[in-house]
């Protein structure tokens, strides 16, 4: 069959292809598990390295660690001979007997045994509060906010302090300490600051000049210092300031440093949210003939808020683990009582301390990471709202 | 029956008390009487107090002998001979010194964990974030007693001090490092490190002009390297060397001579530094996911290689982002230097706060001198990024 070449390409041979032939499946080393190591351990030299060293770094610390926390860990005994390498002849790791000993003290301080189930029944309340809050679709919330901002403070002090004239002895808040001080500061702390901060954040945006500049001064100034010279202020100033029959107690002044300094924090944060409500809605508010306390009340706070809350979050992990620092000005936190625990001559030994600290770490790790997960899951959920 | 005149134009009238200025004016007032009315209670009572207690009060103090230790002075200090004033100044500088090293280390810390939270290794960028998420959700002040209770102060004693190189001694009492001593001739080292520094900053000016004007790139880097690091390290030689160390020798009680880390000023900087460095990382890896991959993808179809393009195109516009809020860490991390009280070391709030505090019963004025202090370097740093902000704003039409 003789055929000149041009009547080749059009009649017999077919150069395009009529039907895919199946596809191959890809080599095996760029899927699967092997494929994923690759592209994310093993790109590079230098990823190569990179990816040696920490798991050479793993391989050392993560034994310890387990070693020092399970292993090793003492978990019974009645003083501090449990937890001697000295006595026990072998390598000590966490003395948790010291902790299960202690934990009474660690959660209410000194205060006194009877009473303790007053602030058992503080921690439930408050939890109660927190979970109606934060339950975005529990119902009643508004309720809830009532319950939260007004019910509780009030029930707390006469549970907490106590009231003779219903039969609840009082207890001086000297003896309050533990979880329970820590706790305590940080709600009273997160419940005032927003208010006052909400009020400081209209006065620096107000029109009027003595009240943008009082504000304004009150802000820099708080946010100038360090906590630490404000709890002093608030612990040795404030004493001076008051006549004598008003002297506020210890723990009083504290709260009042505390309130100061995160309402200033809180302040800017609900400014920036201000500022993020665009122009038309305030001149909108206006244009249908709303007061000024009606427009921040129904159109801009509930907006400038809404936005703001991951930051607002924020502002309180902040607080929170700021309310530390009352241990320098005598009370006894949640990190104070483990400062004096650890080194009670009953349970001193070289692994004490570690093992309390870390106790501590837990604690203020389940708090904040808690907040800051709901932080972010607030910020998906408000960019979910935004998205069209 | 209606006529073609208006009505009669009255002027709006509002009841004096519904007017905005009459109102403003009327707040502002009341506001002022009472801010005024608390500030006059509260002085009075101040002065009827400290009366009572016999507590002097103005600034008479500040030129009185301080008579107590401080464990660390940069500048000559003694417990008979020196001032409370003397004292605070002696306070200022310890806190300046662990802050400013501080934000060194927490600097270049926090840098490479934010880079490495974005790494490309899967493992890598799941430990920083993991040290992120650690490191900041623990209270700064657990930390430092972490550090200094539970790590410094748990190494051996004097007598079983660690000891590197015969030179070199770390016990729970401290560090102890070789102290160069300078001989004749080294003062033309510093003078040619001055040199250095005035070189490679007019090279840098002279570099810019010409590229500028002409183009022509000049190997800026390098040169300045040469320039300071480079230039006193010849002078060195060429003077003979008149420097040598003096390492502390060891006796039974305690160590002489060298130089001395105490451990309070260790586990402070240590914990600054990883406390500070973690929330860095955050504003860095912020500051890098702001610059938008079209800006990466137009540098490479531009022909631009990797390293130019971090360089010209990713690092100039990423650090618009990330140095505000750089610069408000560096605030923190001064600010949380003061929690020092907390294990010890001689910084301005243990020494004047403190122990000036405790002598002399004057609340109000050294309260009142130590915020000055801090509210002072917060000023001048937030004006200096004002001034910066200015410079590298958007030109935007």
């Amino acid at each position: 069959m003789t055929q000149s070449e041009g009547d080749l390409a059009v009649t017999e041979l077919h150069f395009v292809r009529r039907y895919s032939i199946p596809a191959q499946r890809p080599p095996a080393k760029m899927t699967g598990a092997f494929g994923w190591l690759r592209d994310n351990l093993l790109s590079s030299p230098f990823n190569i390295a990179l990816t040696l060293a920490i798991v050479l770094l793993a391989v050392w610390a993560v034994p310890e660690i387990v070693k020092f926390l399970f292993i090793d860990a003492v978990w019974t005994g009645s003083d501090r001979d449990a937890c001697l390498e000295s006595v026990q002849h072998r390598e000590i790791g966490a003395c948790w007997p010291f902790v299960w000993e202690r934990l009474p003290y660690f959660i209410y301080g000194s205060y006194p045994i009877p009473e303790r189930w007053r602030v058992d029944v503080f921690f439930a309340m408050l939890a109660i509060g927190v979970v109606w809050l934060l339950w975005l679709n529990a119902p009643r919330r508004d309720l809830g906010a009532f319950y939260f901002f007004v019910v509780v403070p009030i029930a707390s002090y006469v549970l907490l302090h106590g009231f003779a004239a219903i039969g609840l002895p009082v207890v001086d808040t000297v003896l309050w300490g533990g979880v329970l001080v820590t706790i305590v500061l940080s709600a009273v702390g997160i419940v005032v600051s927003l208010p006052i901060g909400v009020v400081l954040a209209l006065g620096r945006r107000s029109r009027m000049p003595a009240v943008r500049l009082l504000s304004t001064t009150f802000i820099e100034f708080v946010r100038g210092v360090p906590l630490i010279t404000v709890l002093f202020m608030a612990s040795v100033m404030l004493p001076l300031f008051v006549p004598e029959r008003f002297e506020p107690d210890k723990l009083l002044r504290a709260l009042i440093g505390i309130a100061l300094f995160a309402s200033a924090y809180m302040a800017e944060v609900v400014r920036a949210g201000l500022q993020a409500i665009p122009k038309g809605q305030y001149e909108g508010a206006m244009a249908v003939g709303l007061t000024y306390s009606q427009m921040m009340r129904l159109i801009v706070l509930p907006q400038a808020l809404k936005i703001t809350i991951p930051n607002i979050v924020n502002t309180y992990i902040g607080l929170f683990k700021d309310t530390t620092l009352v241990l320098i000005v005598g009370i006894f936190d949640l990190l104070r009582t483990i400062e004096v625990a650890r080194i009670d001559p009953k349970w001193a030994t070289p692994v004490t301390s570690t093992t309390g600290y870390v106790v501590a770490a837990i604690f203020y790790l389940i708090f904040c990471y808690g907040m800051s997960r709901y932080a972010r899951a607030m910020e998906a959920r408000l960019a979910k709202g935004d998205k069209r | 029956m209606w006529t073609d005149k208006p009505a009669p134009a009255r002027p709006a009238r509002v009841a004096f008390y519904n007017d905005p200025r009459v109102r403003s004016f009327a707040y502002q007032f009341v506001l002022c009487a009472a801010v005024a009315l608390v500030v006059y209670g509260a002085v009075s009572n101040a002065i009827d107090h400290l009366h009572r207690a016999h507590i002097a009060s103005g600034f008479g103090f500040w030129d009185q002998t301080a008579g107590f230790d401080i464990s660390q002075t940069l500048i000559s200090y003694s417990s008979q001979a020196s001032t409370y004033g003397r004292a605070f100044w002696v306070g200022l500088l310890n806190t300046l010194l662990v802050a400013s090293l501080g934000i060194v280390f927490a600097t270049v810390l926090g840098f490479v964990i934010g880079i490495s939270r974005l790494s490309k290794n899967w493992l890598l960028s799941k430990v920083a974030g993991g040290y992120v998420e650690t490191i900041r959700n623990l209270p700064l002040l657990l930390q430092l007693l972490f550090w200094y209770n539970a790590v410094l102060k748990a190494l051996p004693d004097i007598r079983d001090s660690i000891v590197f190189d015969g030179s070199i001694f770390l016990n729970n009492r401290g560090l102890y490092l070789p102290k160069p001593i300078t001989g004749a001739g080294f003062g033309w080292v510093e003078v040619a490190f001055l040199v250095g520094i005035v070189g490679a900053v007019a090279f840098g000016f002279w570099a810019r002009k010409r590229q500028e004007s002409t183009g022509r790139q000049a190997p800026v880097f390098l040169v300045s390297l040469a320039l300071v690091i480079g230039l006193p390290l010849a002078v060195l030689a060429l003077a003979g060397v008149p420097i040598h160390f003096e390492p502390p020798q060891a006796g039974r009680f305690n160590i002489r001579g060298g130089i001395e880390v105490l451990p309070e000023f260790a586990a402070l900087l240590f914990g600054l530094s990883i406390y500070t460095a973690a929330f860095i990382a955050e504003v860095v890896r912020a500051g890098i996911l702001a610059v938008s991959p079209g800006q990466v993808e137009a540098a490479y179809s531009l022909g631009l290689r990797p390293r130019p393009t971090l360089r010209l195109i990713v690092v100039p516009q990423a650090m618009r982002v990330i140095i505000p809020p750089l610069t408000n860490q560096y605030l923190n991390l001064t600010k949380n230097s003061s929690l020092a009280v907390a294990i010890g070391y001689p910084d301005l709030v243990q020494v004047f706060t403190g122990t000036v505090l405790n002598q002399t019963g004057q609340a109000v004025e050294v309260v009142a001198i130590t915020m000055l202090v801090y509210l002072t370097i917060s000023l001048l740093t937030s004006l200096a990024m004002n001034f910066y902000n200015r410079r590298m704003a958007l030109v935007e039409r």
